[in-house]
């Protein structure tokens, strides 16, 4: 079950995978995806981590673009673990992101991890504004109505950990969606200077659950 | 026969030293390939396991590394140092003593690559690093002899595990080297022989006068419940005061904390007292160990961490606050009393609660009748094993079947087959993952008949990974605007604290304010009630031999030998419900708190206790019971949910518990948590470097996920069978389980009860509660979620 949020007039869902779906606009929007993290690692003489996280995570992408049967789709940053891992993404898996992609409107903002134009179609923006809202990485302080990612937020509640979406009256943070990526706990002076006294966190997982931002 | 250097005889002359029976044999057995001396504290075990050393090295040595000594705490190498440096420089013998572990300094241990000492000592993770490098042959170039201290303790553990095929290495580069074990006293002395290596000679030193023990009698009974023996201080201090110096021991540092702080403030006397325990930081630690070695402490509060043979002046009396757990450790505990050979050691017994007074009652019988516990160990850990090759590549390229062969020598891993062997090389080289994903990543290569790097630099990495003690991490305590900290926190505990919170550190109470930069900062609160800090100790089951000793006693009309309040107490339980007994399985059932509760009385140890809190509330999660989550001990586990349990035998059936003990394993957090450290030690992820995390903005992701990963996309890979066979034996104890259930056979009863029993009543006030994720977390979930908006005016 999705939570539903009232935002500058839209009703958004915010679904239990992390993604955000904007019916008006039968728009998908998911952040910080960090495909090819496990070959990145590797490549620079780390560990060898197991190498699924991309499979996961473009499922789990299939599945919400399936079930809510999105035609914009904006990914905001971080997309890739960085621009080489968005070069030597596996066959399959290249594959596997042109369908998904086929007949659809598809925006990479770029991250801080992938700052460049990746070579896989779609367009490639620092930010896009679909009215009311803007969609970029980084959320900018004194900016309104703005849908962002690169925090990985997550909180806590009943003794577990989950990523969560954070929201206040000015801006939403999306959870990172990808598989392989750590988390920012709301408590964290970042989060709490950037949101607003009465945030919510709301948390993904089976049953999206909506709280005060811990803090 | 070796003999000693005539200075070193004619200065023991003059101290008017003789040496023991076992000193000279150990000399007398100099050219044997390994000797393992079983030798009590206080025999001069460590000098006997030098005497060759100093024999062969004289008054003149040539340079170069003769010995190398390895212990399992590195205050033992420090001691080691300055008890050697007497003979030695009394002697005037031109030997040159070193210690080398975590704490030396970044030169000095350049230098001792440079130019290694005639003797070092070190420990299990310093020499895994030594060995890592590639001038290692160079250091150990002319290795003689290799003298590992307290053999019986390092055996039980992985750092065992990993110095077995370090000897192994060692031997490779040295064939002559001769290896010496010093151990207490085991209940299979043949194992450790073999642990130690192939051929092993096995002299055992006269064990002594039995020791001098009893139960401490206060005046106060114990409290029902609870650990940690606070209604027994008044005596405690009395007992300090009338002996010179007497160590407390405790099991966990949690209690070792909070008895320290109330000790204190019922010490109006003064009586000078330290609290030593693995979380306090070192500067702490060495103070104390400093004005213990001085004299200056009437007694130390402590944990394990000072349970090795370290000499701590003389100590006249040991004191074990909470049940022994163990026959064997409580044994060698007590040799800490007493240093003088042939003298009886003294010790007392403080059950923390009424049920412990049985076990205390159970470990004195044990002790007088002179059994030891112990289950024997299984086949070395494969994760350390990964490990190790790794470390191995870090040195330089190696070949596979030659290495094998090395492995296979050790004892641990005497029986690893070379199919096994593959998988754990294959698994560092490239993952050993179904998708091969790594070609051209691989960690190690293999060009021309060797195995090496495919990066160089990746060593670096490699080293700071090495060891097996995995720490959860840990987050120092300093007060605020104050340089010096504390002690250290867990990072899950500090992360349950609110500004406000009180909590325990180095025995005072102190205020959380923040968390700043990797540092929990507190202020000073006196006089506030603390919220007691969940540091977790080394948790050991109570052995089998205790449990079945409990049993018995449980089953006498009258208990003539227990004081009359546990007597009483047990007569009680007999009245309102029963007492547990060999031939059937005791079940009690009632609410409590707003919860239903049911309680397991299996005596299994606490290992399988946990495992069956696992594997019923899986059950009952799929009968709709609703639990919420379950606290094991050694002698039950205690479930509390929503809805009881009415019909239990179905929970208990052998074979449905067997058969879905590989599903059950699969989701838990025991196996996660299993899973991390297997991970953390086979080089899969790193340990969390501070550094790191500081750079870092997030920290690492969790291995729950790649635990999760693997099981849904690589469900063979290695790791999960690594995980699997140390749960089973570690953490899961699946087999006492058995030995349980054919025990009773179909002799399961359940009581209903209204309220708690006497006997479940310390349940509730065990640490270690593991939350069940399900139904009823999602139902309880849900009412904070709605609580918590309302609240907020939300909603």
């Amino acid at each position: 079950m999705h939570h539903a949020l009232f935002f500058h007039g839209e009703t958004l869902h915010l679904l239990p995978s992390g993604a955000l779906f904007w019916p008006a606009r039968k728009t998908l929007a998911v952040s910080d995806l960090h495909l090819g993290k496990s070959e990145r690692l590797a490549r620079r003489g780390g560990t060898l981590l197991p190498p699924y996280e991309t499979q996961a995570t473009l499922e789990k992408l299939d599945r919400d673009l399936d079930h809510t049967g999105a035609e914009t789709v904006i990914c905001l940053g971080d997309s890739f673990d960085d621009l080489a891992a968005a070069e030597g993404i596996e066959e399959a898996a290249r594959l596997w992101l042109i369908r998904l992609m086929a007949g659809k409107d598809w925006t990479w903002i770029t991250g801080n991890h992938d700052p460049g134009p990746i070579e896989i179609g779609g367009s490639h923006r620092a930010e896009l504004k679909l009215r009311p809202f803007t969609f970029r990485h980084i959320a900018e302080p004194q900016d309104r109505a703005e849908i962002s990612g690169h925090y990985h937020p997550k909180a806590s509640l009943a003794g577990q950990s989950k990523p969560c979406f954070l929201a206040d009256a000015a801006r939403l943070i999306l959870p990172a969606y990808g598989l392989y990526t750590g988390g920012l706990r709301s408590h964290d002076t970042t989060l709490t200077t950037l949101m607003a006294k009465d945030a919510l966190a709301i948390l993904t997982g089976p049953r999206v659950l909506a709280i005060p931002m811990p803090r | 026969m070796t003999t000693l250097p005539p200075a070193l005889s004619d200065w023991f002359a003059t101290k008017g030293w003789t040496l023991h029976p076992h000193q000279q044999d150990m000399l007398a057995k100099a050219d044997d390939p390994a000797t393992l001396l079983i030798a009590p504290t206080g025999g001069g075990k460590t000098l006997a396991g030098f005497l060759p050393t100093l024999a062969e090295l004289g008054p003149n040595p040539p340079p170069g590394l003769h010995t190398l000594y390895v212990s399992p705490l590195k205050a033992l190498t420090a001691d080691i140092r300055r008890n050697l440096r007497t003979p030695i420089e009394g002697a005037g013998l031109a030997i040159r003593v070193e210690d080398r572990t975590g704490d030396t300094s970044y030169t000095q241990r350049r230098r001792q690559r440079a130019d290694p000492p005639h003797i070092l000592l070190t420990t299990p993770e310093s020499l895994a690093l030594l060995l890592s490098y590639e001038d290692a042959p160079r250091i150990f170039a002319g290795l003689q002899r290799v003298i590992v201290d307290e053999l019986h303790a390092l055996a039980e553990s992985k750092r065992g595990d990993q110095l077995a095929l370090q000897l192994a290495r060692l031997q490779s580069l040295n064939p002559n080297l001769r290896r010496i074990g010093l151990s207490a006293t085991v209940e299979n002395p043949p194992a450790l022989a073999r642990f130690l290596a192939p051929q092993t000679t096995i002299l055992e030193a006269d064990p002594g006068p039995d020791p001098d023990i009893s139960m401490l009698e206060t005046e106060a009974p114990p409290p029902w419940s609870g650990g940690g023996g606070r209604y027994a201080i008044p005596a405690i201090l009395n007992e300090v005061s009338r002996h010179k110096t007497t160590l407390i021991f405790h099991n966990t540092r949690a209690q070792c904390e909070i008895f320290f702080h109330d000790l204190w403030l019922a010490n109006t006397g003064d009586l000078p007292i330290g609290i030593h325990h693995g979380s306090l930081s070192r500067e702490q630690r060495e103070r104390v160990e400093q004005a213990m070695t001085a004299g200056a402490l009437r007694a130390v509060v402590c944990t394990g961490s000072l349970d090795l043979g370290i000499d701590w002046g003389d100590v006249d009396l040991v004191i074990q606050v909470g049940a022994p757990k163990n026959v064997k450790r409580l044994v060698q505990r007590i040799g800490r009393a007493n240093h003088r050979y042939n003298a009886p050691s003294k010790a007392l017994l403080v059950p923390a609660n009424r049920f412990e007074v049985v076990e205390c009652q159970a470990a004195l019988d044990a002790v007088r009748a002179h059994t030891l516990d112990g289950e024997p160990r299984g086949p070395g850990p494969k994760d350390v094993l990964c490990q190790h090759l790794l470390a191995t590549a870090c040195a330089g390229p190696f070949d596979a079947d030659q290495l094998y062969a090395e492995v296979t020598t050790a004892g641990p891993y005497a029986l690893l087959t070379k199919q096994e062997f593959d998988a754990c090389l294959d698994f560092v080289a490239t993952g050993g993952y179904a998708l091969k994903a790594y070609d051209r990543w691989q960690r190690l290569k293999h060009t021309n008949g060797t195995w090496h790097l495919r990066d160089p630099r990746a060593a670096a990495l490699i080293r700071q990974n090495l060891g097996t003690i995995i720490d959860t991490d840990l987050l120092k305590v300093r007060l605020r605007n104050q340089g010096a900290p504390l002690g250290e926190v867990e990072e899950d505990f500090a992360a349950s604290l609110t500004p406000g919170d009180t909590f325990l550190i180095g025995g005072q109470v102190v205020r959380y304010e923040a968390l700043r930069e990797l540092t929990v900062e507190v202020s000073r609160t006196p006089g506030r009630d603390p919220k007691v800090a969940v540091f977790s100790g080394t948790k050991f089951s109570t052995s089998t031999l205790l449990t079945d000793r409990i049993l018995q006693i449980f089953q006498q009309d009258r208990w003539p030998d227990l004081p009359a309040h546990t007597a009483w107490w047990l007569a009680k339980q007999r009245e309102v419900s029963r007492l547990p007994d060999p031939a059937s399985l005791l079940l009690e059932s009632f609410p409590h708190d707003g919860r239903e509760h049911l309680v397991v009385y299996g005596f299994a140890g606490r290992n399988a206790q946990q495992t069956l809190g696992l594997l019923l509330t899986k059950q009952m999660e799929s009968q709709g019971l609703a639990p919420l989550g379950f606290v094991a001990t050694d002698y039950a586990t205690l479930i509390w949910g929503l809805d009881p349990v009415t019909d239990p035998a179905p929970l208990f059936d052998l074979a449905t518990l067997r058969d879905g003990l590989e599903t059950w394993l699969s989701g838990n957090a025991v196996m996660k948590r299993t899973f991390r450290n297997t991970a953390i030690i086979s080089g899969l992820i790193e340990r969390s470097h501070q550094g790191r995390r500081k750079t870092g903005r997030q920290a690492t992701f969790s291995s729950d996920i790649l635990y999760d990963t693997l099981r849904r996309y690589d469900p063979d890979h290695l790791l999960l069978k690594i995980t699997r066979e140390e749960a089973l034996r570690g953490l899961i104890d699946f087999s006492r389980i058995e030995q349980l259930l054919a025990r009773v056979g179909p002799n399961i009863d359940l009581i209903r009860l209204d309220r708690v029993t006497p006997l479940a009543a310390p349940l509730f006030f065990e640490p270690g509660r593991i939350p069940v994720e399900g139904a009823g977390r999602d139902r309880l979930a849900a009412t904070q979620a709605q609580a918590l908006m309302e609240a907020a005016g939300l909603a």
